[in-house]
């Protein structure tokens, strides 16, 4: 019986419930025995002139073996995103400059952790402000230049200024257009960042890093600190989430490298959570208008997105991903003209990068709020509309205007399942009977489609899998797991083609010097390509060892077959094990899979949330999703992914908000002021599944890391605005916190609403 | 984070503290759960040289009726209050409210006297406490006064408790059957209320709609000159100068005061 | 300055001269090497520290290790005699799949643990407002309530459609005269 479809449980958790995982703080490596420990000194400021840096307190203070400044390094500052000016590179501490509040100005080595904090506090220094840049509009204007070298705030001048066709919404029977906020939201992993460091006597430097790809971040460490990479090891021990922020290396590690080799001890770095939240990367950051044409018949003509996106203060990975957002601004529809335009911005904000969608959450987002806008100018149903505009399923594959292909795709199916599934027409009958009878709590009902790119981009990983004499099997992967399940998952893969039980397999990962080459886990990729390499290096293990047993059990390789870790003529009891064939020669297979094409996994979420019309406060009630991910391996898995992607959804519609105040100052840096929901703020979720396998590996699996947290935000955020709708309320941006959505309600009754449609 | 280095004394006995107090005045602060204290000093916010700790002092915690008022020793942490029987059965609108302080973690480790001293206008504690119309009792070598907690609050973070006092005791009146209610709106359960009403007997506490706990005392005299609960509620923010920040604006606050108001006062008449 | 510190921890006794400030959680982790207990936050507010003191959940970042002295401290490390005989909370944590990067999952057992001896067999609604102390990023909660209700004996299938009703939209609590 195949192990594939069923629902194993994970061989990581007995010892996470015991002793629990270790992760970089809890490392008793002996290489780190008698480590420093590391602490940043930080920016309060976030766009000032350092005037002077005394450390001559804190060097002074207990426990304190050196405090380094900028006068100190020698690295060259660096530029994190390849494309942008030359004068938009970082400083690994900040010499003349900082230009956002966390920024790292000076790193303090103490013998003990609680001593760096103290000799912190004494490290002075002078700030001269200067005039502080928040907003997306406020850097277009380029009256205040961050880089002023760079003669702009635009991160990549040249990119993604195409200009629009004057006649896209030619012939539309109705246009309407409004300006969406897609906010800034902090990923949050409840690991912080942390690194530790150790130079050996041959020169090598050992890296351990709480980050998503080992091999990634020892080239990127190697780059900075102008080693040959050869000298860079880098572990990954368990890492307590990522969701996209812990994508590489980040310039700490860096500097933590750095610093131990200059003071040639280990140095440890553990951020605390306030660090984190000025530190880590952030997410999301988009200013967009949503243009959307067509006719009162449902069919949508044109649409247009426009973005601002903020790269923060040092451009990065977030540079990148409006392309994503452009590519498939489109959504599930086939809209005959689609326009996008991107511009990506430098402000006085922490930097942005991948946060679980990474692009595509704001693609989907923008073209959802443009259908309901669209259903609502119109008078008609939001599923009506969507189905009037999806490809069939004989169209794929099919091509967006982004250019993307997608594999497969029944998105009236999906759409259809859950409005079944939720009872659609007996929740109008029930909205409608509350808005008759004016109810103070309000039913609002959201609907999205959403389709995703996943393992775009990258689609290769390598894999090998090795049986060894006494039985047991190693699978060494150069994806790297930060919560998935890849313990297991991909021990059922081999598992699968060997006939070995998962709990003689052991899978490692994030080790650079035993798995050399690697991409990571990121961009719901993981399954697709490291997955598939590790499936099909068990089978090409299999192939091999029925050749050795043929000759062996003198028989043909076509009467051979693999089964419970024994390679047997088939119909006859006579047969080898693995292990003694292991025994006589090692058994074992490397092997590099390349998927080539990225898979799309689509999808539908009906949310129904109740709202108190008195207070603005609503409330999740319940949340129907569909996912469409191709094969599922191990369903208990892939309902956890979807899980924790839609809390995370519900939690960017309802409540999380990165703000910055008008001098830059983060308002919610820390846990008690960044609205993460705990349980109580949540519905338990209602998952259905359709399996649609992709031709494009040989499991017919596609990425589910992120699907959850694309559907779930705009089904959200849509159900709130529905709530409200019969007060004349289209729109209310995200977070939909009490405060806004009652301020929206106050306005509507007091008339000064706008509804942003308009017949062409 | 972590505090900044303090010295630490643990006194065997309320007139040990007491008498550390007197030593060290303003440099000194009292911890017993440490649950308002302690994150302000991992903040850096706050960095005393001396913690005087009482959390072990059990003869700070009790719960007993004492004649017309139900007496709570300082040191009674929330979750007692919140399963205290006594409290079920003659004010059951404090063991309420304290089951909505913070999360259970808090409530094991919290008390009710850390909560009033800490004076945060955004607590629930002290509010139900003026609701009720309790009495604060101060304890220092000087003697023990009894504050009425209608003039305990002076400010954000402050109140007439000298450095060299200490809060020994909290009194409620026993309200027995009277009607009650407590309204917390909150965006996260576990986030400090961004309004809170406590009502009991005609009586309406306002969280959060000033500097400190307040009353309102227009509601409760619209009540007792018989207006309706409509009527009363829409007064509940009347002289209010509420706090601005991301969970709600000043227009925003007193709206909720007059909208909770009146779920509360609607919930305390059995409606 | 330095105070003696005795403290029982999963059983045994211990004892550290230790700095008054240090916290209860980095006694555990850096006194004793117990690294299960995890700090997330700085604000008491993701209960990744959670142990039980004398029995009841606290956040060990918001205890002093002082204050513990002469009590007893259980944490994860002290509920399972060893991994293949998992205590019913964290067997039902691994049974219905309650956890994915593992760094809430310590203190979340031992919220889960506290919560269960105060009501051995709550509602769903129960769960979710016992846990609010307690922040996941990974699971949205979703199987840890499952595993919850299971380590209460209850059916989480039934426990879960028992409650159709909203939960939390704030706290409203009151008796009609």
């Amino acid at each position: 019986m195949s192990i594939m479809g069923t629902r194993v449980r994970r061989v990581e958790d007995p010892v996470f419930l015991t002793r629990g995982a270790t992760y970089t703080d809890d490392l008793t490596d002996e290489r780190l025995s008698g480590a420093l420990h590391l602490t940043f000194v930080r920016s309060p400021m976030a766009h000032a002139r350092i005037t002077s840096v005394d450390a001559t307190a804190a060097r002074e203070a207990p426990g304190v073996v050196a405090v380094i400044t900028a006068e100190e390094m020698d690295l060259e500052p660096t530029k994190h995103f390849p494309a942008v000016p030359d004068a938009m590179a970082r400083p690994w501490l900040a010499k003349d400059v900082v230009r956002f509040v966390g920024e790292p100005v000076a790193a303090v080595l103490t013998e003990q952790a609680y001593q760096g904090e103290d000799a912190a506090e004494l490290v002075e220094v002078d700030y001269d402000p200067l005039p502080v840049v928040t907003t997306l509009k406020q850097a277009a204007t380029d009256e205040t230049l961050l880089f002023p070298e760079a003669g702009t705030n635009f991160a990549v001048p040249s990119f993604g200024n195409d200009d629009f066709s004057d006649d896209l919404f030619e012939g539309c029977e109705v246009v309407v257009t409004r300006e969406i906020v897609n906010q800034r939201v902090a990923a949050a992993p409840l690991e912080t960042r942390g690194a530790a460091a150790a130079w050996g006597e041959d020169g090598r430097v050992t890296l351990f890093l709480s980050t998503q790809n080992a091999q990634q971040s020892k080239g990127e460490v190697a780059g900075w600190l102008g080693v040959d990479p050869a000298q860079v090891h880098v572990i990954t021990p368990d890492v307590g989430g990522g969701f996209g922020a812990k994508i590489g290396a980040d310039p700490e590690f860096a500097l933590v490298a750095w610093a131990a080799r200059h003071v040639k001890r280990p140095v440890r770095w553990n951020e605390s959570r306030s660090e984190n939240m000025t530190g880590m990367l952030q997410g999301r950051a988009q200013l967009q208008t949503i243009t959307i044409g067509g006719n009162r018949d449902g069919k949508v003509l044109a649409y247009r997105l426009d973005v601002l996106a903020d790269a923060g203060a040092y451009p990065r990975i977030g540079t990148a991903l409006p392309t994503f957002t452009r590519m498939m601004a489109g959504g599930v529809y086939d809209i005959p003209k689609v326009e996008t335009r991107a511009r990506v911005l430098v402000t006085n904000t922490t930097s942005t990068g991948a946060y679980r969608g990474a692009g595509r959450p704001e693609a989907t987002a923008a073209i959802e709020r443009a259908f309901d806008l669209f259903a609502a100018e119109i008078g008609m149903d939001v599923a009506e509309v969507r189905k009037r505009n999806v490809p069939p399923p004989d169209a794929f594959p099919f091509t967006n205007k982004g250019g993307a292909q997608y594999d497969t795709g029944e998105y009236a199916k999906a759409i259809d399942t859950v409005l079944e599934a939720g009872g659609y027409q007996a929740l109008r009958a029930e909205q409608k009977a509350r808005r008759e009878r004016g109810d103070v709590m309000q039913l609002g009902i959201g609907l999205s489609c959403f389709v995703e790119i996943t393992a775009g981009g990258m689609a290769a990983e390598d894999a090998t899998v090795e049986v060894h004499a006494d039985g047991t099997v190693t699978v060494l992967t150069g994806t790297s797991p930060h919560g998935q399940g890849h313990a297991t998952a991909w021990a059922m893969l081999a598992s699968e083609k060997l006939g070995i039980p998962v709990e003689k397999i052991t899978v490692k990962h994030g080790d650079t010097d035993l798995i050399p080459k690697g991409v990571g886990t990121m961009g719901s990729r993981s399954l697709q390509s490291g997955g598939v390499a590790v499936y099909n290096a068990a089978g090409e293990l299999a192939d091999l060892a029925k050749q050795r047993a043929a000759e062996l059990l003198e028989a043909s390789v076509d009467d051979l077959e693999v089964a419970e870790g024994e390679v047997r003529v088939a119909g006859t009891g006579t047969g080898i094990t693995l292990a003694q064939l292991a025994e006589k020669d090692q058994l074992r297979v490397e092997t590099h899979w390349d998927q080539q094409l990225p898979t799309f996994p689509f999808g539908a979420h009906l949310a129904v949330v109740e709202l108190d019309t008195e207070s603005g406060k609503a409330v999740v009630e319940k949340i129907i999703t569909i996912d469409d991910a191709g094969t599922i391996l191990n369903p208990l898995l892939a309902e956890g992914q979807r899980h924790g992607g839609i809390a995370q959804g519900i939690a960017q519609a309802l409540l999380e908000e990165v703000v910055y105040d008008a001098d830059g100052n983060p308002l919610t840096a820390t846990f008690a002021d960044y609205g993460i929901p705990s349980a109580a703020e949540l519905p338990s979720f209602t998952l259905l599944t359709m399996e649609t396998p992709t031709h494009l590996n040989p499991i017919g699996a596609k990425g589910i890391g992120e699907a959850g947290t694309i559907g779930a935000t705009p089904a959200v955020q849509s159900a709130v605005c529905d709530a409200v709708a019969h007060l004349g309320i289209r729109h209310i941006d995200m977070p939909a916190t009490p405060l806004r959505v009652w301020e929206a309600i106050n306005a509507a009754q007091n008339g000064t609403a706008t509804t942003n449609g308009s017949d062409a | 984070m972590i505090p900044v280095g303090f010295a630490y004394e643990r006194p065997s006995s309320v007139d040990g503290a007491l008498a550390l107090l007197a030593e060290h005045g303003e440099e000194a602060s009292v911890m017993a759960g440490g649950h308002s204290l302690l994150p302000v000093m991992k903040l850096r916010l706050a960095a005393p040289e001396l913690i005087i700790d009482i959390s072990k002092l059990s003869e700070l915690s009790y719960v007993k009726v004492d004649g017309d008022e139900v007496a709570i020793g300082s040191g009674t942490k929330h979750r007692t209050v919140e399963a205290s029987e006594v409290l079920a059965a003659e004010a059951p609108l404090l063991a309420a409210v304290a089951r909505t302080v913070g999360d259970p973690q808090v409530r094991h480790r919290g008390t009710i006297g850390g909560s009033l001293a800490h004076a945060d206008p955004a607590s629930d504690l002290p509010a139900a406490v003026l609701a009720l119309g309790g009495t604060v009792v101060l304890r220092s070598p000087r003697g023990t006064r009894s504050v009425p907690i209608t003039e305990f609050y002076t400010g954000v973070f402050s109140s007439v408790k000298e450095p060299d006092e200490l809060i020994v005791e909290i009194r409620v009146p026993r309200t027995g059957g009277a009607g009650w209610a407590y309204e917390k709106f909150t965006r996260r359960a576990n986030d400090w209320a961004v309004v809170g009403v406590a009502v009991v007997d005609g009586r309406v506490g306002l969280v959060n709609m000033g500097q400190t706990p307040l009353r309102a005392t227009a509601t409760e005299e619209a009540l007792a000159a018989g207006a309706s609960i409509a009527d009363a509620a829409a007064l509940a923010d009347q002289g209010t100068e509420p706090p601005e920040d991301l969970a709600g604006t000043r227009e925003y606050r007193r709206h909720l005061a007059r909208v909770l108001t009146k779920r509360a006062l609607t919930t305390a008449a059995g409606g | 300055m330095t105070v003696k510190v005795e403290i029982t921890v999963n059983g045994e006794s211990t004892s550290a001269d230790v700095e008054p400030r240090l916290l209860l959680a980095h006694y555990l982790r850096d006194q004793l090497g117990l690294k299960g207990t995890n700090v997330g936050c700085d604000t008491t507010s993701c209960g990744a520290c959670t142990v039980l003191l004398d029995g009841e959940s606290v956040k060990s970042c918001t205890v002093l290790a002082v204050q513990a002295d002469q009590q007893s401290v259980t944490t994860m490390e002290g509920l399972s005699s060893d991994p293949e005989n998992l205590h019913p909370v964290p067997a039902a944590f691994r049974a219905e799949h309650g956890l994915q990067c593992g760094f809430c999952t310590p203190g979340m057992v031992m919220a889960a643990v506290s919560l269960l001896e105060e009501n051995p067999k709550p509602t769903e609604k129960q769960v979710r407002e016992g846990l609010e102390g307690n922040l996941c990023r990974c699971t949205g909660y979703h199987n840890i309530v499952r595993a919850v209700l299971a380590a209460s004996g209850q059916d989480p299938d039934k426990a879960e459609g028992s409650e159709p009703d909203v939960v939390a939209p704030g706290f409203s609590t009151g008796s009609g005269a």
